[in-house]
């Protein structure tokens, strides 16, 4: 079952939430940002030709405007395979692990995959970023030798910086599952 | 303590190929810490289950995977049969093993129903079943690749993944059995389709190991003559530690050792090593050898040679230009005319004598190069160290004029600092390693101040001088760190693990992934695992080979107060050169 729900993220950019149950255990929750638009493409395309048309009515050398051509397209390849995120997903999957996945405008995917037992929690943290204060939804590793240490944070959703709303969203969704674990334990101490 | 009645998961990894198979028994390794199953393979009916036994205890005797039955497995192409299913009930009994898992599959539906029988569990819960697809032949010649910080701590608590991972990769000999074999029990694993080889690649294997003894042995003759006695008399050792071919041509010789030793490579790593200098070399000689062939076609030598010695003329009137320059007013400075004047006619005679010696040898520069280029095919990595060296040769003045300039400026330096203590009525005190104050005599003193007089206002041109030459000594040291930074390049990029990663990117994994495939409910959770393969830096950064030389050792710090003091300086050092 899926389910989706607008909100904006902390730019004031309009995001989509998008949440799937695949099982009792299993959730997929993702984020998807606003798509490469037309026009700001062509603007930057035209500004970047008449500079170059510019360059080339002062110095008469053709090799200006082959070479603004050249730069566009190396330009917009590289942003679009390494620079835009269209969206990121988080696939929660009770006793098997957590994975992040971004996905680029090129269609690249880039995945990390954290194994349960290096998860201690995910929580909802503050931090400044710029000018702004700003929350950010981040999942705890354990420390292996240190049961209350933490050993590192890795943030989520940093491209798309959805607002509190829907971080409390994301968050309660997956304290359900992280919550199951914990009782699972016991039951084997019931055995 | 609270009785929930909570879902245990119990996680069924199951290769992609055994899809298709008819129906069977499971076998596999049951890892229990994790409540997980890795099926490696099903074995068909008919079957003795004595046999099929027999069978594990050997595997698990040479594999050292605790393989055994995990639960059953139907495949009807028709309706669901009743007696079939009991029958695999019954066979729970036979193959005792806890919990028995029963997949069934019917007709070409995507969903399979999973089911557990637990005998000896005392409460019964519903325990929730994930399916995890992983495909066998990639799992089993993947490496996994701890996170790198990690790396130590994490030895001991074993991740979870690199068990599975373990487990595929030491079942290797299960997976040789053919499915064409003719014996007691017939099995359905990845099979490969045969050792794909082409008559070359065999006849490579075969010759590969007389090639490899007769390395060694040319090898070792080789380092036999280079460790002999005769090489190590003061004047040739001298020239072979200066010269940065001999370091090459000595870092290529251990590379080849290692290739051709016949010890086989005992893990991931050393196997990798070898084949990354193996391909290192090779591509490092092929643009040798193609560097040769442009070099030797229209008498390109000749050419060069013709135009290095106008070049080294043209160096030297430069030079001269500027000690004129440099004995008349800088850039409007006044200079000490007697000092400027010594220094000046001094570095002159030098260039003079230099010019000379060139002149001297300029018939011969066409043979010596012509021969020299022939050297290019022992690599591009040798022809870059030979131009480095051709460099430093023709700039030896420079070289000489810069130690002159730095060892006149130092002392001027020192006397200085020491002369100045003495105006202030201060002694350096060897013995405290301190400043001490100390009362001089009258004639001390006026001599003292005399000479730092006279020191200081002779400052100026000596440090002009100095500052001249530093400049033109660091500009051609950085034209042979430029050159030595590229021979690093292509002596320590791992060439072999960048292609690995391009072509067969499953080899090299830095974890793992999982795709949701379509559910239906009721049904099993199913997942689909992939390898998630390393990133280029960090194969780079993992498999990278050693190189001989450390990069500036000097911190900027450290290296303008040395220049500021007049010491000498050489950026470059390589590892094993003895501290100054």
């Amino acid at each position: 079952m899926a389910e989706q729900r607008r909100f904006l993220s902390a730019a004031g950019v309009p995001i989509a939430l998008r949440r799937r149950q695949h099982s009792a255990s299993c959730r997929e929750l993702a984020v998807r940002g606003p798509r490469l638009q037309l026009r700001s493409l062509s603007a930057v395309t035209s500004a970047v030709w008449l500079a170059a048309y510019g360059l080339f009515a002062l110095s008469e050398n053709s090799m200006v405007l082959s070479a603004a051509i050249f730069i566009t397209l190396i330009g917009l390849i590289i942003y679009l395979h390494f620079v835009k995120i269209d969206q990121e997903s988080l696939l929660v999957i009770g006793s098997l692990g957590i994975q992040v996945t971004s996905s680029y405008a090129s269609g690249k995917e880039s995945t990390t995959f954290i194994e349960m037992a290096q998860v201690k929690d995910v929580v909802i943290n503050e931090a400044i970023h710029m000018q702004k204060v700003i929350y950010y939804l981040c999942i705890l590793l354990q420390d292996p030798e240190d049961p209350q240490g933490v050993s590192e944070v890795v943030p989520l959703f940093q491209s798309s910086k959805p607002r509190l709303d829907c971080l409390i969203e994301v968050y309660k969704s997956c304290q359900e599952i992280l919550e199951q674990r914990k009782t699972v334990p016991q039951s084997n101490e019931i055995k | 303590m609270s009785l929930q009645v909570t879902a245990m998961v119990l996680k069924v990894f199951f290769p992609s190929c055994c899809s298709s198979a008819d129906s069977g028994i499971l076998i596999g390794r049951w890892i229990s810490e994790q409540n997980s199953a890795v099926v490696l393979a099903v074995v068909h009916f008919p079957f003795i289950p004595v046999q099929v036994k027999q069978y594990l205890g050997e595997v698990q005797r040479v594999t050292k995977v605790s393989v055994s039955v995990l639960g059953s497995w139907s495949n009807s192409k028709q309706e669901k049969e009743e007696s079939l299913s009991e029958f695999l009930e019954d066979l729970g009994t036979i193959f005792c093993h806890e919990p028995w898992i029963q997949i069934s599959k019917e007709g070409d539906s995507k969903f399979w129903s999973c089911s557990i029988l637990q005998k000896h569990s005392k409460n019964p819960q519903e325990e929730e079943i994930i399916l995890v697809y992983y495909d066998q032949r990639k799992v089993m010649l993947s490496h996994l690749h701890p996170p790198l910080d990690t790396a130590g701590q994490r030895a001991e608590d074993a991740s979870k993944l690199s068990a599975i991972f373990d487990t595929v990769a030491r079942s290797q000999v299960l997976f040789m059995t053919d499915r064409y074999d003719e014996g007691p029990i017939k099995l359905t694993h990845w099979q490969s389709d045969g050792v794909e080889a082409s008559i070359i690649v065999e006849l490579l294997k075969q010759a590969s190991v007389p090639a490899c003894m007769l390395l060694t042995f040319l090898l070792s003759l080789l380092s036999g003559i280079c460790r002999s006695r005769v090489l190590k008399f003061w004047p040739l050792s001298f020239l072979w530690s200066k010269l940065s071919t001999c370091e090459q041509l000595g870092h290529r010789l251990q590379h080849l050792q290692v290739i051709s030793s016949n010890k086989k490579a005992q893990n991931q790593n050393q196997l990798m090593r070898k084949a990354n200098i193996f391909v290192s070399l090779l591509i490092d000689v092929a643009l040798g050898i193609l560097l040769m062939s442009w070099l030797y076609r229209k008498n390109r030598i000749g050419q060069l040679a013709d135009t290095l010695i106008p070049v080294a003329d043209h160096v030297a009137e430069e030079l001269q230009d500027l000690l004129q320059w440099l004995m008349g007013a800088p850039a409007g400075l006044k200079m000490n005319r007697a000092l400027d004047q010594v220094l000046g006619r001094f570095f002159l005679y030098h260039i003079h004598l230099w010019i000379s010696y060139i002149h001297l040898l300029s018939p011969f520069i066409e043979m010596i190069l012509w021969y020299v280029g022939l050297s290019a095919c022992l690599g591009l990595t040798v022809a870059l160290c030979i131009l480095s060296d051709i460099v430093a040769l023709l700039t030896f003045h420079i070289y000489c004029f810069y130690v002159y300039g730095a060892r006149l400026y130092c002392l001027k330096i020192y006397g200085l600092s020491s002369l100045w203590r003495l105006f202030r009525g201060k002694k350096w005190n060897v013995l405290r390693q301190r400043v001490d104050s100390c009362s001089y005599d009258l004639d001390q003193l006026f001599i003292g101040t005399l000479l730092f007089t006279i020191l200081l206002f002779l400052l100026p041109t000596t440090a002009l001088y100095y500052l001249v030459f530093t400049l033109l000594r660091l500009l051609v040291v950085i034209v042979q760190g430029i050159i030595h930074l590229v021979v690093d390049l292509i002596d320590s990029l791992p060439l072999y693990s960048l292609i690995l990663r391009l072509c067969r990117s499953y080899r090299l994994a830095a974890g793992v992934k999982f795709r949701v495939l379509e559910q239906q409910d009721g049904k099993p959770l199913r997942l689909l695992m992939q390898i998630n393969p390393l990133s280029y830096g960090r194969v780079v950064q993992t498999y990278r080979l050693p190189t001989y030389s450390c990069y500036p050792r000097d911190s900027w710090a450290s290296l303008c107060k040395k220049l500021f003091l007049g010491e000498l300086i050489y950026p470059w050092k390589h590892k094993g050169d003895k501290q100054n």
